[in-house]
């Protein structure tokens, strides 16, 4: 089982390098697809099937076609131009800052006392005792959701006029 | 317990700081977009692990509604691109400089 998280996360993180470090901005799109579909299936092994198959559909299958359709929407000719001088200092900074940060998470997250696991307990299916949740104690932030969706396709379609009235 | 939580955290911490990495090193926007998507991905497998860990569906519930807004977020900033490369003709964050003093 351990082989398995290993592999899914090895997959995980190499598509995340690879996402970072691409010129074309296509290639980091389907790398990061991939991304997701690792990072899907270590859902499955958490024992949340409803978030896996909402990450699949939802992320990797809408945003990351948005993503697509823009990309080829722009259609770029020249992907990524060569860095100027005055911007490698700028991307040492930024790697070497980045990896702090890491460490410092890593070390807060480490230091914490979380308290014993919680015991197995058998009843609902994943997607019943989300259900369940879903709409009683969070569904105020269910309704504002539908709100918020309201308000970015509203924006979305604003934005996309060629001339405004 | 199927997979240890210090390594779900682990996993979490690597991605969030690639994303960081991505958006801070990259000069095309897209790129800056899509790592900002990892960034949101490593905090629900967090939130994923933790909600294993304590039997809580609070968790992936969070899980819920960080990529409902992740979604609308990817919406107004793609149409945000489309927009100024429609105006400007270039994607890469140099050229957006106007509002430099």
């Amino acid at each position: 089982m351990e082989l398995i998280f290993i592999g899914l996360a090895a997959v995980a993180l190499i598509s995340g390098i690879l996402v970072v470090f691409q010129t074309h901005p296509l290639r980091s799109a389907l790398w990061l697809i991939v991304n997701f579909f690792a990072v899907a299936g270590i859902y499955l092994m958490l024992h949340a099937e409803f978030i896996a198959a909402i990450q699949i559909i939802v992320y990797a299958g809408a945003i990351m076609v948005l993503f697509l359709f823009v990309i080829m929407l722009l259609n770029l000719r020249h992907p990524e131009e060569p860095t100027p001088r005055p911007y490698a200092a700028q991307k040492v900074a930024g790697f070497a800052l980045s990896v702090a940060m890491a460490f410092f998470i890593a070390f807060g997250l480490a230091h914490v006392n979380l308290g014993p696991a919680a015991p197995a307990a058998p009843g609902l299916g994943n997607t019943e005792s989300i259900a369940k949740l879903l709409f009683t104690d969070y569904l105020l932030p269910f309704e504002v959701t539908s709100v918020l969706l309201l308000v970015s396709i509203v924006g979305a379609v604003v934005l996309s006029k060629s001339k405004l009235k | 317990m199927v997979v240890p939580l210090p390594y779900i955290l682990g996993l979490s911490v690597a991605l969030f700081a690639l994303g960081a990495i991505g958006v801070l090193i990259r000069r095309n926007i897209l790129i800056i977009l899509m790592c900002l998507e990892m960034m949101l991905n490593a905090v629900n497998l967090a939130f994923i692990g933790f909600a294993d860990y304590f039997k809580a569906v609070d968790g992936q519930m969070f899980v819920f509604f960080v990529l409902t807004v992740a979604a609308a977020e990817v919406a107004v900033g793609l149409a945000l691109v489309v927009a100024i490369f429609r105006q400007r003709a270039t994607v890469y964050v140099d050229d957006l400089n106007i509002l430099k003093w």
